[in-house]
């Protein structure tokens, strides 16, 4: 016995995966079963967004932004036409506010359903996934009836909203609102006491405050390490501020908290779209700005509460009618940045669960 | 008339074709050899179709659960595709891995596969219709499958993939683990019976159901209850289908087999799938007892309804880690089996029983 030794093996995950939410590429480190070393590798999705953005107008560059992060377009399409409206001091109807404010909560929820179905699906339980993209469905088709696409909107534009929403909407909209809550409490009687769920979430990938903060981890994954941080309260932008609701937040900060924070957002949501609905005034849903204008020169950073966390744009202005500097932060980069320090020791199948949890796009990262 | 005697027993038709073969005068040991191998052949074609039927079956009811239909095109409600995907694996190109251990890579599948089958030798499908009633049945069906998990082992090492032997490694501990609780779950009926011959265990069954031994409190349904967890676990599903998790190890020991090769794991799955389910209505479920419809019918029936709640556990539980699957095998069922086996041998002794 005394010639058998182990020894450690890199395995290298991705950027081809089933788990790896499109193209990142982990190079881990394994210990038979037990994870050593991760080490991300990022760039397989890089397509310039930035840069491009430096040789289009400020209303061409929102279609581009749609892909900056395409699960959440709409938050895409709102921080950019926030950050040149900061820039041209542009004053944004308030119908249009609260058409915005109704798209990013639904894009929101949509987002958060996706989670839902594709981290049950990396833990094994194939189900869920079809129940929650079912429930997506119900919000992609009301974007569809507003404005054509059901991925990449371009809809909230530089000033307001491309379009009003049809009659049917607000109808359908409450509709979805009913359907989402009551399928919620199905959604969480499947998996939030199963013990085969609990076993394989709690307790695993603790996160520690300080560490998230450290590293810029912001969002649910921050909020469910007991960090009380939502831009929507703590720097209302838009029109949060005249909305009633509550900062999901949980303590533990492992894989369980950071799934039931966002099923807890799902809840706020529908609330704020529902106030939104309420609170819907007539009016007009575009400030006049013409196709080419020109900001002054100066820059600007705007920040918003994505589903993944904060996403901001800075953007630098020379006086043209082009950008002469955009850059976007997503928070999935920092999540994904903060991996290798919290997410090594468990088995290879705790680096799923972990990985699922912080549910990184991988757009965002690589832009 | 051969259609009154295939619905009543169907045996008479084998009886039937013996006969026949009797009057051609062929010596006795020539007359074994011909018998046994067109039994071989007939359960061998049942099986593929009984495959093929959980194939598409499986794909049916995980859409049913998801709400969604599934296949539809082909046929009623798809009822031929999963002929077509069978007929389209048989066509697909072979593709080879050059860093494989040639001959370990070549006979995984095929030891896979025909484990699979051999279990059936003993296995009674109905009444008097069995291939050998071998007086160690249910040891014989124990040990033939337990194959599987050797063909697992050489497909992960095989490979020259760090997914497959990964997956291969966790197939070898896990099917080994589970064999334990498993055999101790048999061994209650065993000890009750007093013979392992797979038809003495079921004749100890018949008369009215509450004979059965999945009725026999309070030993019965615990043996019957740890026996499926267990055999979910000796069949690679969901929740203990950790040796191909998708999401973890890709496809797990499969990763570089394609085409037919893959073919025979993935029909040697389902296989196993059926095997344990028949295995479970054999010892607990009165095997082919049942009025009224053909012994044959009974069995087959009461098999689905087992690889259904299979499949309904496959597509609602999560999975779980290979640790936490570990310790339920050694720290939970292995007790729990032991203990009551022992209640089972007491309750026997003491006949404490009816």
């Amino acid at each position: 016995m005394g010639d058998l030794r182990t020894e450690e093996f890199l395995v290298n995950v991705g950027p081809v995966h089933p788990s790896t939410h499109g193209v990142c590429r982990l190079l881990i480190t394994l210990d038979g079963e037990k994870v050593v070393n991760i080490e991300p590798h990022i760039g397989y999705l890089h397509r310039a967004i930035e840069k491009v953005c430096e040789n289009r107008t400020y209303a061409q560059c929102i279609p581009m932004f749609d892909r900056f992060e395409y699960v959440t377009a709409m938050s895409c399409n709102y921080i950019f036409s926030a950050a040149a409206e900061k820039l041209a001091a542009i004053e944004v109807p308030e119908r249009a506010e609260y058409l915005r404010v109704i798209m990013l909560e639904l894009n929101r929820i949509a987002s958060h359903l996706l989670f839902y179905g594709t981290t049950a699906m990396e833990l094994g339980a194939l189900t869920p996934f079809l129940y929650g993209l079912r429930e997506r469905e119900l919000i992609i088709d009301l974007f569809e009836m507003t404005c054509g696409q059901r991925l990449t909107y371009n809809y909230i534009r530089v000033g307001g909203v491309s379009k009003d929403i049809p009659e049917q909407f607000i109808p359908d909209c409450r509709k979805a609102i009913k359907t989402i809550r009551g399928k919620l409490v199905d959604y969480e009687g499947l998996l939030n006491e199963n013990p085969i769920w609990l076993k394989r979430n709690v307790g695993v990938g603790y996160l520690p405050p300080d560490l998230a903060i450290a590293y810029g981890v912001s969002g649910p994954v921050l909020r469910a390490s007991g960090v009380k941080h939502d831009l929507r309260k703590d720097d209302p932008y838009s029109i949060y501020d005249r909305f009633d609701f509550e900062v999901a937040c949980r303590t533990n900060g492992d894989c369980y908290d950071r799934y039931r924070v966002r099923l807890d957002e799902i809840k706020q949501s529908l609330n704020i779209v529902e106030q939104a609905l309420d609170g819907l005034p007539e009016g007009p849903i575009k400030a006049k700005v013409s196709p080419n204008f020109k900001p002054p020169a100066g820059e600007v950073y705007t920040r918003i509460e994505n589903s993944r966390g904060e996403m901001g744009v800075y953007m630098q202005s020379d006086g043209g009618k082009k950008p002469l500097r955009v850059k976007a932060r997503g928070g999935s980069y920092n999540q994904l940045q903060v991996l290798p320090y919290f997410g090594t020791g468990g088995l290879i199948a705790d680096l799923v669960a972990i990985f699922a949890s912080l549910d990184i796009i991988m757009p965002e990262v690589d832009r | 008339m051969i259609w009154p005697i295939a619905v009543g027993e169907l045996h008479g038709v084998f009886s039937w074709l013996y006969s026949l073969l009797e009057s051609t005068g062929l010596p006795q040991p020539w007359l074994d050899i011909v018998r046994y191998t067109v039994l071989g052949l007939v359960v061998f074609g049942v099986l593929c179709l009984i495959a093929l039927f959980l194939v598409w079956w499986e794909r049916k009811i995980a859409a049913h659960i998801q709400q969604r239909f599934g296949p539809m095109r082909h046929g009623w409600h798809g009822w031929y595709q999963t002929i077509a995907d069978a007929l389209k694996l048989l066509q697909k190109e072979d593709i080879l891995v050059d860093t494989r251990d040639k001959m370990v890579f070549f006979w995984s599948p095929i030891i896979c596969f025909v484990a699979a089958f051999l279990a059936y030798i003993c296995m009674p499908f109905g009444d008097k219709l069995i291939v050998a009633d071998l007086n160690i049945g249910i040891l014989y069906i124990m040990a033939i499958t337990t194959f599987t998990v050797i063909s697992l082992l050489m497909a992960g090492w095989g490979s020259n993939n760090k997914y497959a032997l990964l997956g291969g490694m966790r197939s070898a501990a896990q099917i080994v683990s589970y064999e334990v609780p498993m055999v101790a779950s048999i061994l209650v009926v065993v000890v009750f019976v007093g013979s392992l011959s797979m038809v003495d265990i079921v004749q100890a069954q018949s008369g009215w159901f509450t004979n059965w031994f999945i009725f026999r409190v309070p030993f019965g349904p615990i043996a019957f209850v740890t026996y499926i967890i267990a055999a979910t676990a000796e069949a690679n599903r969901t929740p203990f289908d950790i040796p191909e998790a998708e999401q973890e190890l890709v496809a797990g020991y499969n990763i570089e087999y394609s085409g037919m090769k893959f073919a025979m794991f993935f029909l040697a799955e389902f296989i196993n799938g059926f095997t344990v389910s028949a295995i479970a209505v054999t010892l607990f479920l009165g095997g082919w007892h049942g009025p009224f419809l053909p012994s044959w019918v009974w069995f087959l029936g009461k098999t689905l309804l087992v690889v259904l709640l299979l499949m309904l556990f496959r597509w609602t539980y999560p999975r779980l880690r290979v640790d936490q699957l570990m310790e339920f095998a050694w720290k939970f069922l292995v007790p729990v089996t032991f203990a009551n086996l022992i209640l089972g041998a007491w309750m026997k002794y003491a006949g404490w029983y009816w």
